[in-house]
């Protein structure tokens, strides 16, 4: 049986973390072999995950360690005995 | 003050800390810094509370760290303690943004259609040298409802597995994934269009200059 694109959208997420089964991963192979848009859908969606998971798309504050650090030195020094 | 080598294992670190070598702390929690951030910037949406929430959350832990049973990751610890304390503020703030506390079930039964592209060329990471796509991407981010924004950053940008990342949440691992699956299929949608303008030129086969 022939899956729909509707079918093949709901598994995305779990077909790029690899955790579709087999048997539904051939189905699904399939599909996008010939169907254009799941495809991009597919691969435009892991681009996305790509992208918004590079270190340089979410970046501590500058300075942040420090003065979190510095403050805990504080509280550390508080609790000295 | 000791000159003991460095502890090798966390466990041995944590009781190392608890026996006094206070100095320590500053090491354990070095891992865990980058995750309770983010997790408390997609809580509280600024990065300034964010910051004094987990500089709250970094003294809790330790003041609270003879607390720790050992029976999950320390990470995952201390991102529920970061957790509570995000929650906590926002219920002080009685924020009545929609996407606040009354929103955070998975109740809604939203629309997940992908963005229909009948080509895509890939954009490559090489882009996020131009401000702006950053920009781009953090503002689609920053625009998910509270549930689906924590999944995202703790799955896909703090690269948490899907059982820590239900710890630190407190929620199941079939939710994750759900939430995880609907935040990917509502940031495609909105990412897409807009990156069109990133992907490279067509290759000029022939090398003919344009």
């Amino acid at each position: 049986m022939r899956i729909d694109c509707q079918h093949v959208w709901e598994y995305i997420s779990a077909y790029i973390d690899g955790e579709v089964p087999a048997q539904l991963r051939a189905e699904i192979d399939q599909h996008l072999e010939t169907c254009e848009i799941c495809s991009a859908v597919l691969d435009s969606t892991r681009n996305v995950v790509l992208l918004i998971g590079d270190d340089r798309v979410f970046e501590l504050p500058a300075g942040f360690g420090d003065r979190l650090h510095e403050r805990l030195e504080k509280e550390l020094a508080l609790t000295e005995n | 003050m000791t000159t003991a080598p460095n502890p090798d294992s966390e466990a041995e670190c944590i009781r190392r800390i608890l026996a006094g070598e206070k100095h320590l702390f500053h090491q354990l929690i070095r891992p865990c810094e980058r995750s309770l951030y983010f997790l408390l910037f997609s809580l509280l949406k600024n990065e300034a509370d964010a910051e004094d929430a987990a500089q709250e959350t970094v003294i809790k832990v330790y003041r609270n760290l003879h607390l720790f049973r050992g029976d999950s990751q320390f990470r995952t610890w201390v991102l529920s303690i970061a957790r509570n304390e995000g929650l906590g503020r926002l219920r002080k703030a009685e924020t009545r943004r929609e996407d606040s506390l009354d929103a955070l079930t998975d109740s809604e039964s939203g629309d997940f259609t992908p963005a229909i592209l009948t080509s895509w060329r890939e954009v490559p990471l090489e882009a996020l040298e131009r401000n702006e796509l950053g920009a781009l991407l953090r503002s689609a981010i920053e625009g998910l409802p509270a549930i689906y924004r924590n999944v995202v950053l703790l799955r896909d940008i703090e690269e948490m597995d899907v059982r820590e990342t239900a710890a630190a949440l407190g929620i199941s691992e079939g939710a994750v994934k759900v939430r995880l699956h609907r935040a990917r299929a509502l940031l495609q949608r909105d990412l897409a269009p807009k990156l069109k303008g990133f992907a490279p030129k067509r290759g000029r086969l022939f090398g003919w200059a344009k």
